[in-house]
């Protein structure tokens, strides 16, 4: 069962680096952090790399695996023959801190920016009440374990380092997404989404749903949908009359 | 010495439920507040908590209340629980779980449109606020949403490595940045211990590598207490195969949506594993138990459904008995009793855990699952109404603290926890710091001593991997100290780990200080063995069985144990000191909650 795999795996870290060639055993069942976690204890002890649960629920042991955006602790080492070089490098959007860890941070500056939720006030007995239908649609959204493979792979952001200004990615348009579809938020994040957040930049070529471990349907579900709110509100005529002469709702 | 340093109120260590929260609460009450945790903000241990949040909202049944959640409670922890911290966890949790909504969170719905609650074992109704089976992510992320939105400071990916303090108590904490290896270190009044647990000192676990019990150690350090410590959960559902999963959650809600646990067999043995404590709860027959989904009036509870340490015995001993599965644990089956479409919708995690890492379609299959070293009951002894250690400034909230969960914690009672005594312990370290305030200082060389212990490692030259170390320590552990224990086995593990502790004074690190795991481990490793060793010992000493804690050497519950607690404190030099102490006793009113509701 235990055989020796060959990878090939990204060292560096701001000032440059390269991939170095590790042979290593592998052992039935086992993914590719299993094998990155080997190799740190064995052959390379301060090989950096982030990983928490190990169990596809905390979205921190990204990296690109032969190219493609993945999580380490979701491949499993069965998906390559066992004469295939495995290659793992760093995700390619984010500046490198150092071997398979990258400069996130331009995530969290995002989500910061987001307007925050803000909730109609409760009923009279104290409680909110929403139907299992309504709030499905954010609950979609809700699953993103914010392992930023979708930014990783936005081209938007991965190849022109420029739109990182104006752009939040496929992760946050989603947030703003959910927002929009809470059965609770009453702030309208629509212009907001369009002038602040770069939803226009988005030309739904779906490689982030592509890459989503989780499966949501960030393009179908969330994107598309809200660009055509923020369409109704602002390209309909009736829509943009009626507000400027006060007689139709902001809705 | 290079030294970032920064001032506030309130230091919270940790950012899973229990800081989050408490960091919250403290802003809130005026305190300048910052958020210190090891990985990136909401990847905390919280995020993998899958079955729910236990809260008597009695939305489902309106039998349901508070002092049944509290019975319910203590009995799961066999009467060994703080009944004050029992009490204002059962009191307060359904107003912790509503203002989680009005941060945004969005549990599953009932009928009517309220917050929809599940069936976990231990607890009388369905309790437990979902949102399918990742409700940790739901709480992580609602917390944190919340966190970022008052703009309370975090700082990422920094590890606390030492506690400070003078003659009047907390002065603040030391620790670096894992990026680049610096040193930081913020004055503080008030430091909020919220680190979770000790999983990672154990071979087979559901926990990540955060959960060093670096908390615990920081505390015992400072002169803090630790209680219970002989209590470990070990969660009944765990992964077996393939080996690289192994002891990877298996949520409870799997059980409480109607599965059942079979031997080789095929039977459902949980029947033959009914203790006469919970007896009178749980259901005889198999059509009783089945009957119980729906009608819980007339029926009791299934035997799957007993607290998590009766359901881990019982596997460990059909294993033993030679009825378990080829990978060596029993089945969990609920292929054969929900429809794929409710399978799915309930448990989507679970099925795409067992789908991706061990190709099990737990839809048309059933699961091999076996015992993982889940969560200690044990933890920091705090005054049960402000999380307040024995070191004044210092608190403690979620895992870290003990005393809450008594010898066992029932499913879905952590999350409660974590915003119960979260927000407990933020108010009281907020409201501390404003007498402590400006009377503080952090002198140079308290700071150069944990910058010069911090940078031992590199010091030397061909010691030992850290990495060996840790192997060995884990290993240690799961033979010795786990699920089932015998003196001769516990002394054996005392003596390892003194031996352990000699290596890992003699660790050596290669490469730079700049994101260096092994460098990180080797910080680790002393947390783990004193962790340990407090586990060991005083599992040693409690010659009794009850919840978390069996002795095969010592099989019954004792009168005498029963009004005992274990108490380690850090001796003069530096080992670990045992003391016995009276079991806090509850007032009369609450002793009838046990006669009340039979």
């Amino acid at each position: 069962m235990t055989y020796a795999a060959s990878f090939r795996v990204w060292r560096g870290d701001v000032t440059g680096g390269d991939l170095q060639d590790f042979t290593v055993d592998v052992n039935e069942g086992e993914v590719v952090l299993d094998v990155i976690h080997r190799l740190q204890a064995t052959q390379a002890g301060d090989l950096a790399v982030r990983w928490n649960c190990k169990a596809g629920k905390c979205g921190s042991c990204s990296a690109e695996i032969n190219g493609r955006p993945r999580l380490m602790c979701m491949t499993r080492m069965s998906t390559f023959g066992e004469g295939d070089t495995v290659t793992v490098t760093p995700l390619r959007t984010f500046p490198v801190i150092r071997d398979l860890v990258t400069d996130v941070s331009y995530n969290y500056d995002k989500a910061a920016q987001i307007p925050a939720f803000n909730p109609r006030p409760r009923e009279a007995d104290g409680s909110h009440r929403m139907q299992q239908v309504d709030v499905e649609r954010s609950q979609e959204f809700r699953k993103c374990i914010e392992c930023f493979l979708c930014q990783d792979t936005c081209h938007v952001i991965r190849d022109h380092e420029g739109n990182k200004g104006a752009f939040a990615g496929p992760r946050y348009l989603i947030r703003l997404a959910e927002l929009d579809m809470h059965p609770l938020d009453v702030t309208d994040r629509r212009d907001a989404a369009q002038d602040d957040f770069g939803l226009g930049y988005c030309n739904i070529t779906k490689c982030c749903s592509e890459v989503c471990p989780e499966g949501i349907h960030l393009t179908d579900n969330g994107i598309i949908p809200l660009k055509e709110r923020v369409v109704d509100r602002r390209f309909d005529p009736l829509t943009w009359l009626g507000s400027k002469i006060g007689r139709r709702p902001k809705d | 010495m290079e030294l970032e340093r920064h001032e506030y109120d309130v230091v919270v260590v940790g950012a899973g439920g229990a800081g989050l929260r408490a960091a919250i609460e403290a802003h809130e009450n005026g305190a300048r507040t910052a958020v210190v945790c090891k990985s990136l903000l909401g990847k905390a241990h919280t995020v993998m908590a899958e079955g729910g949040i236990a809260a008597a909202m009695a939305n489902l049944y309106p039998e349901d209340n508070w002092r049944v959640h509290f019975r319910d409670t203590m009995r799961g922890g066999k009467m060994l629980n703080h009944w004050r911290m029992a009490q204002l966890h059962a009191q307060e949790a359904p107003d912790r779980v509503r203002e989680l909504e009005d941060w945004g969170a969005l549990f599953d719905r009932t009928a009517d449109g309220l917050i929809s609650q599940r069936d976990f074992g231990g607890h009388r109704y369905a309790r437990l606020a979902h949102v399918g089976d990742r409700t940790g992510l739901e709480l992580i992320r609602t917390l944190q949403q919340r966190t970022v939105a008052l703009g309370i400071d975090v700082y990422m990916e920094c590890t606390v490595t030492r506690l400070l303090t003078d003659d009047d108590g907390v002065t603040g904490a030391f620790g670096y940045w894992r990026e680049s290896g610096r040193f930081v270190a913020w004055q503080a009044p008030s430091v909020v211990l919220a680190t979770g647990g000790i999983g990672k000192s154990y071979k087979v676990t559901s926990n990540s590598w955060e959960y060093t019990g670096d908390g615990h150690s920081l505390a015992l350090q400072a002169g803090a207490t630790l209680v219970n410590m002989e209590f470990v959960q070990f969660h009944p559902t765990g992964m077996v195969w393939p080996p690289s999963v192994r002891g990877i959650l298996v949520t409870e809600s799997v059980r409480g949506d109607g599965g059942v646990l079979k031997n080789s067999a095929g039977n459902r043995f949980m029947f033959d594993y009914i203790p006469d404590f919970f007896r009178k709860e749980t259901a005889e027959t198999e059509d009783e138990a089945d009957r119980w989904y729906d009608d819980k009036k007339n029926n009791r509870r299934p035997p799957e459904l007993l607290p998590r340490d009766e359901v881990a015995r019982a596997i460990n001993s059909e294993v033993k008995a030679g009825r378990g599965t080829p990978h060596g644990g029993v089945f969990l089956d609920i292929a054969s009793r929900r429809s794929a479409e409710y399978i799915r919708k309930r448990l989507p995690s679970m099925y795409h855990q067992f789908k991706e890492l061990a190709e099990v379609d737990i839809t048309a299959e059933a699961m091999e699952v076996g015992p993982t070293c889940h969560y200690v009951m044990g933890g920091v002894e705090v005054d049960p109404d402000t999380e307040a250690a024995r070191v004044p400034g210092l608190f403690a909230a979620g895992e870290v603290a003990g005393g809450m969960h008594g010898s066992n914690r029932l499913g879905g009672n952590s999350l409660s926890d974590l915003l119960v005594f979260g927000r407990r312990a933020g108010l009281a370290a907020a409201e501390h710091a404003l007498k402590r305030i400006d009377r503080i200082a952090l002198p140079d060389e308290a700071l150069a001593d944990a910058a010069r212990a911090a940078l031992a490692p590199f010091d030397r030259e061909g010691g030992e991997n850290p990495y060996a170390v840790q192997h060995d320590l884990q290993q240690t552990m799961h033979d010795l100290v786990g699920i089932i224990r015998t003196a001769p086995e516990m002394e054996q593990a005392l003596e390892r780990i003194a031996a352990l502790k000699e290596r890992v004074a003699n660790l050596s690190v290669e490469g730079h200080r700049q994101y260096n795991p092994g460098w990180h481990l080797a910080l680790d490793l002393p947390h783990m063995l004193v962790v340990s060793e407090c586990i060991a010992r005083a599992a040693l000493e409690r010659q009794e069985s009850r919840g978390g804690h069996t002795r095969d050497d010592f099989p019954a519950t004792d009168a005498e144990w029963a009004r005992t607690n274990l108490v380690c404190s850090r001796a003069p030099d530096g080992s670990v000191a045992l003391t016995r102490q009276p079991l806090p006793q509850m007032p009369g009113e609450l002793a009838e909650i046990f006669e009340e509701v039979s």
